[in-house]
């Protein structure tokens, strides 16, 4: 069976220092033809997708506030805008964009997502985001959050809730998804009805944070419902995940550790009473490939040693290899590899971990299909609204 | 130099006037249509591609409309695909500045004209109807009087987070770890009624500096929006009197706001019928309104203007003998009805005797907007005289045809405006605000 292998894409990789490493093109990072090259380059290596970071506010160092520094990448594109910029240079790799799931509308986010599935015929994904930055709501002024205090009582219960809204952003998201029929266009001269209005659902959702009538505006994508994808590293997040998404990245430390998430992500799928198909479960890891010392020489030219919240790999193609079989023997169905420096480890894991793989008969050689959900073995869902007649 | 016209394209989708019972028409909703709509434009070197906005489905009488085309895509993300597939027609996306936040469209815009290499357009609309409120957070809470304060504001919040990051700011200099120069980002605080913000904009200040500002608006305060803060304007005057009435209100409003009249680009939406002969376009254009006006159809409009269910109406036979309902309408989610109904029941009942008109005739008399019908030679002398007596700077074209609705007008008469002179042979420059000779945005002083 197929691993499933998806790369993280982020500014000039997810090392800070990553953008003076050479080779690199920091000049270039708010061009499309940069994100253009390495997703060319993921798709040649035939990799199931890419996924793409975003935030509403500057990357920085510290959780409660921007850290002032000028000495690492700052400033980003719109992930749904970039990964709709890149469907039409590409023709099976999936675009997982990030977005924002406190901050922003349902409505918008359902029918950009949607719009990115038909502009890419069926390859798009999604990764909703909750932020529970202070310094983040005042880019909205609409409501106002606690300090980040990740060790306080208070912190945790703002995190609940606003992982609780998230739930239902989603809802809401994936209820406008369905809320157009497939075949709702009927362009029926005879009566010069071009829709079956009885195809078009209002989604009536009112919850605590939303009421949002519906339908959509957008009929329904090649998809049905794109692929959602959500990272989560401890408890509330797996709930969340659970939830809301097809499939989970998680951070394991190490094999062990790997058996014991997986243990921890089904037992979260039976709390939450999740029906349908179960989590796909992807490790996160961040990934140096090539001769010893490259992470700390970048490390010194930040400063400081650079702290990840995934495992991070140092080693050659056949060793990241053996890494993913031991982890895939623990429940870990795919990874998600951050190359700590893009156009370094990026075509270190097309051009020297996919032939290692395909060698060891455990990567595609080609892709079989063209829709992200099928990749991973995921029905085409029926709309919910559909009723049997 | 004589006076040059500017061209847009206007995507036939959501609209009464898309004609998709013609086996031509294709899908509205499918990549490959804005595509070909796009590449055909940029053929044509058109200026820009404008996209229209729905936030919910148009309704009539309480259901779901059915007879017009239905479902559209989000406008920035198909303009950001099309950006991929066009290396220099400017993308227009309309924004509603009601049902979102200053903070992430700005991020939007700035990075479609990132993309694009200084291609986007925003062409900022306002909403205050609950209607659409239901489909978003904080539902209809604006009132009708304050949907200019708001757009207003939000356009000058979006141009101060524009602004705080300098042209050139990032300098990604790995040599000197140096991203951001000293300076080059600085924070933003914006306090006013609408909107109590504060923080760091997160993406750098795009080719254009700021997307190119477009405004529909009609109303006296709307013109007053677009004098001072509009690069185009869309109008909706499209008959040469009106249109020049409007145009030199408009342009004679600048002065006020310390701007020329060159500064402000002055589109109406049109259509265009062509033949090989005159009666041929002529004989074309009935056919177009009546497939516009489809009997189903006339109904609808009659609706509209009455203001009551007229479904017991026969579409062919003679407007019966009923008063308009004088309250809300039964029309919901698209251009409303707002003028005196009883007067316009009366006009159009008036029209109906004099001509002898069946319901689907009337309406096809008073709701038909064909603006250049001819041969592809006198439709080229019709826009240049329009452009040439001061009745608009260019056009944004409204095909009645996805999305092969555009092909036959730069097939033929893009060529003859290009040997008369009065219409570029070639781009001169890459960004849109190269294409409109509009000048770079003057940094707000902060």
């Amino acid at each position: 069976m197929t691993l499933h292998l998806a790369v993280a894409l982020d500014g000039a990789g997810w090392h800070p220092a990553a953008w003076r490493a050479d080779g690199a093109r920091p000049d270039l990072l708010f061009t499309a033809g940069y994100w253009a090259d390495l997703v060319v380059e993921a798709e040649r290596g035939l990799l199931d997708w890419v996924t793409f970071e975003d935030s509403l506010a500057v990357q920085s160092t510290r959780h409660d506030s921007p850290d002032g520094r000028r000495d690492q990448v700052r400033g980003r594109l719109d992930a749904v805008l970039l990964a709709s910029a890149l469907a039409p240079l590409t023709t099976r790799i999936g675009l997982v964009p990030t977005t924002g799931v406190t901050h922003t509308e349902p409505f918008h986010v359902s029918i950009g997502i949607a719009s990115l599935d038909h502009a890419a015929r069926g390859r798009a994904g999604w990764r909703p985001r909750v932020s529970a930055r202070p310094h983040e709501a005042a880019h909205f002024g609409r409501r106002t959050f606690p300090p980040i205090d990740p060790a306080g009582p208070t912190a945790r219960r703002h995190i609940e809730r606003l992982l609780r809204e998230g739930v239902d952003f989603v809802e809401v998201v994936r209820r406008l998804w369905d809320s157009w029929e497939d075949d709702a266009e009927i362009r029926d001269t005879a009566t010069g009805r071009f829709v079956d209005r009885d195809k078009l659902h209002p989604i009536d959702f009112r919850g605590e944070w939303f009421s949002v009538r519906g339908p959509s505006i957008t009929p329904r994508s090649p998809q049905g419902r794109p692929l959602v994808t959500s990272l989560a590293h401890s408890a509330l997040p797996y709930d969340f995940a659970a939830r809301t998404s097809d499939v989970v990245y998680v951070t394991p430390r190490d094999a062990d550790d790997a058996a014991a998430v997986v243990t921890e992500v089904r037992a979260a799928e039976t709390a939450a009473g999740r029906t349908g198909p179960p989590l796909k479960i992807f490790a996160d890891l961040e990934v140096y490939l090539g001769p010893p010392g490259r992470r700390a020489r970048l490390d010194d030219l930040d400063g400081a040693t650079h702290v990840s919240d995934a495992h991070v790999f140092e080693g050659t193609p056949e060793q990241l290899a053996d890494l993913l079989l031991m982890w895939r023997a623990s429940g870990v169905e795919g990874f998600r590899l951050r190359p700590g420096v893009l156009p370094h480890d990026l075509p270190a894991v097309t051009r020297g971990l996919v032939p290692e793989l395909q060698a060891r008969g455990v990567f595609r050689r080609a892709y079989e299909t063209t829709g992200l959900r099928g990749r991973l073995g995921l029905p085409r869902p029926p709309s919910r609204y559909v009723t049997a007649s | 130099m004589t006076e040059q016209i500017h061209l847009a394209a206007h995507f036939p989708g959501v609209n009464n006037t898309t004609v998709w019972s013609d086996p031509r028409s294709g899908s509205q909703i499918d990549f490959g249509s804005f595509r070909h709509l796009a590449e055909t434009a940029e053929r044509g070197r058109f200026d820009f591609f404008f996209l229209a906005e729905g936030l919910r489905l148009r309704e009539m009488k309480g259901r779901i409309h059915d007879l017009d085309v239905m479902g559209r895509p989000e406008s920035l993300t198909v303009l950001a695909a099309l950006s991929a597939v066009t290396t220099r027609l400017g993308l227009a996306a309309t924004v509603n500045s009601t049902f979102n936040e200053p903070y992430e469209v700005a991020r939007r815009l700035a990075t479609l004209d990132h993309l694009s290499g200084g291609r986007a357009a925003w062409n900022v609309v306002t909403s205050w109807d609950a209607f659409t409120g239901e489909n978003f957070r904080r539902g209809g809470y604006l009132a009708e009087a304050d949907r200019y304060t708001r757009a207003k504001e939000f356009l000058q919040t979006a141009r101060e987070l524009w602004d705080t990051w300098a042209d050139d700011a990032v300098t990604a200099d790995p040599v000197r770890g140096e991203f951001l120069r000293e300076g080059g980002v600085t924070p933003f605080r914006h306090t006013g009624r609408h909107f109590d913000i504060q923080g760091l904009f997160n993406v750098p200040r795009g080719p254009q500096g700021h997307p190119v500002i477009i405004q529909a608006g009609d109303s006296d305060e709307g013109r007053e929006f677009a004098a001072s803060s509009a690069d185009v304007i869309f109008s909706r005057h499209g008959r040469p009197e009106e249109a020049r009435t409007f145009y030199r209100d408009v342009k004679r409003r600048l002065a006020a706001y310390g701007r020329r009249p060159a500064d402000l680009k002055i589109m109406p939406a049109v259509t265009y019928v062509l033949g090989d002969t005159e009666a041929e376009a002529a004989e074309c254009a009935a056919e177009i309104r009546r497939a516009q006006v489809s009997p189903a159809n006339a109904i609808v409009f009659l609706e509209g203007v009455w203001g009551r269910d007229m479904s017991f109406c026969d579409p062919d036979g003679p407007l019966p003998d009923v008063e308009p309902e004088l309250g809300e309408g039964v029309s919901r989610g698209r251009a409303q009805f707002r003028g005196d109904r009883a007067a316009t029941a009366a006009k159009w009942r008036a029209v109906a005797q004099e001509k002898n008109l069946t319901i689907r005739e009337l309406v096809i008399e008073m709701s038909a907007r064909q603006t250049f019908v001819g041969t592809a030679a006198s439709v080229a002398e019709q826009m240049t005289s329009f452009v040439r007596t001061g009745a608009a700077d260019g056009f944004v074209l409204v095909p009645h045809l996805t999305p092969g609705g555009l092909d036959e007008l730069v097939d033929q008469v893009v060529p003859l405006l290009q040997e008369k002179g009065v219409y570029r042979a070639d781009y001169t420059g890459t960004t849109l605000r190269d294409h409109l000779g509009l000048r770079s945005p003057v940094k707000e002083t902060s």
